[in-house]
């Protein structure tokens, strides 16, 4: 923390705020020193701290299974691609049991979902004063090294998946028969556009409720670790704090699994369900 | 936390990580699975008919055991049998000689006995003469008696 001894407040707030590059108000590039100047950049920023490490930690997923890819072999497998193949079979029996359609970017889409998703949440195990603390001590005022707590990232990938699901939903069914999924549903088709309203409801819910169900379980995994840490400015109350963070840490390998999880598989059934052409219209 | 550029940047970012596995990671890890798997089951495939094949031989090896045994006893069957009946012959072989050599010596001894007659009967004749000359302490005149002295000896 750069000042001295901050309150509480500045605090929790110096933990939730992103390092972030942009444009000021006056047209110039830089990095913000405070929240006004993040504020005032408004949409042409960008968080420097959530794209490093996501980008990192995509790139370490990419190396880590490129090595094993280019090296796999059908003979006797080594250790890393033991571990790959491990991942990899688990994905594909999901994505098998799922989507039934022919389409062979699915299944490693969900492996680049599950695995990079896992591992971005993975650096919330991390303490949270670590990386922050070394960052500062290096000059850099704001770190936050968990990149699913920050919404631009998990909406921002729930929006490739939007995308993706708009791509196949006209692929696969046409123009005509997209509008007609969205507008001769649920009600008889003189109530178009009651049906477009309610079934565009439910078509922007998808990606909206994918991006924000991720980044609400580990922001407020997040959150919890941060306030365990107020816990420290007491002697008497630092051990209690240790172990509930040691806890909570215990449970939480569990959340950012089963959210890297969620994640994967409703991106598949999201995508199976814009490939099911319907038979009875 | 304003949605902002990074948004937009976490989403392209996404596609190219995506791009990047579809290409370059999930094709070569799920073939080489493929393929190991394949040459798994063919391996156990392999070994299935191997154990068949194996059973097959041993039981064609137990069937030719069977057969070369019984062959075996058949021949020492048949040699036996064989044997007896060259002992059969043998005996029926040297029992006939031993007939023959006995009609051979019966044969001679008669011949000898007769040989001994016909002697007999020529030295009778004079035995008889001699002892009716003693007998008769006269001479005999051997040229009227012939045919009485003959008549003897036929009876001899």
């Amino acid at each position: 923390m750069a000042s001295g001894n901050p309150t509480t407040g500045e605090y929790i707030a110096h933990h939730l705020t992103n390092l972030t590059y942009g444009r000021h108000p006056d047209g110039t590039w830089g990095f913000a020193e405070t929240q006004e100047q993040i504020n005032a950049m408004g949409f042409w920023s960008i968080n420097v701290d959530s794209m490093g490490w996501a980008l990192l930690l995509g790139v370490t997923f990419c190396a880590l299974f490129y090595a094993a890819a280019r090296k796999a072999t059908a003979g006797v497998p080594g250790g890393l691609q033991n571990f790959v193949e491990t991942i990899v079979e688990f994905v594909d029996d999901l994505v098998a049991s799922i989507f039934t359609h022919k389409n062979t970017l699915i299944a490693p889409m969900a492996l680049t979902i599950f695995v990079w998703v896992f591992l971005m949440n993975l650096m919330d195990l991390i303490p949270v004063d670590w990386i922050p603390m070394l960052a500062s001590a290096l000059g850099v005022h704001y770190m936050k090294v968990v990149p699913t707590t920050d919404p631009n990232v998990t909406l921002g990938m729930a929006l490739a998946v939007f995308v993706l699901m708009l791509y196949y939903s006209i692929k696969c069914k046409g123009v005509g028969g997209f509008f007609g999924e969205l507008a001769f549903h649920p009600f008889p088709k003189w109530l178009a556009p009651l049906n477009l309203f309610l079934e565009g409801v439910t078509l922007l819910a998808k990606p909206l409720s994918l991006g924000l169900r991720l980044f609400g379980n580990m922001y407020a995994g997040e959150m919890i670790f941060i306030l365990l840490v107020l816990l420290y400015t007491s002697w008497f109350w630092a051990p209690v704090g240790g172990l509930l963070q040691w806890g909570w840490a215990v449970f939480h390998v569990l959340i950012i699994t089963l959210q890297a999880f969620i994640f994967a598989v409703l991106t598949v059934v999201y995508l199976a369900q814009a490939h099911d052409v319907p038979e009875d219209h | 936390m304003n949605l902002t550029l990074t948004l937009i940047l976490q989403s392209v970012t996404f596609l190219v990580f995506v791009w990047f596995c579809w290409k370059f990671i999930w094709p070569f890890i799920i073939d080489a699975m493929r393929e190991r798997q394949k040459t798994i089951a063919e391996g156990l495939a392999a070994s299935e008919r191997a154990e068949k094949d194996l059973a097959l031989a041993q039981q064609r090896a137990a069937d030719q055991l069977k057969d070369a045994k019984d062959e075996a006893r058949q021949i020492i069957e048949q040699a036996r049998l064989r044997a007896i009946q060259m002992i059969e012959e043998a005996k029926n072989d040297a029992r006939a000689e031993g007939e023959r050599q006995k009609e051979v010596a019966r044969a001679e001894i008669d011949q000898e006995v007769n040989r001994a007659k016909e002697a007999l009967r020529g030295q009778v004749a004079t035995l008889a003469v001699a002892g009716a000359e003693r007998i008769l302490k006269a001479s005999v005149d051997r040229g009227r008696h012939a045919d009485l002295l003959n008549k003897l000896a036929a009876e001899l």
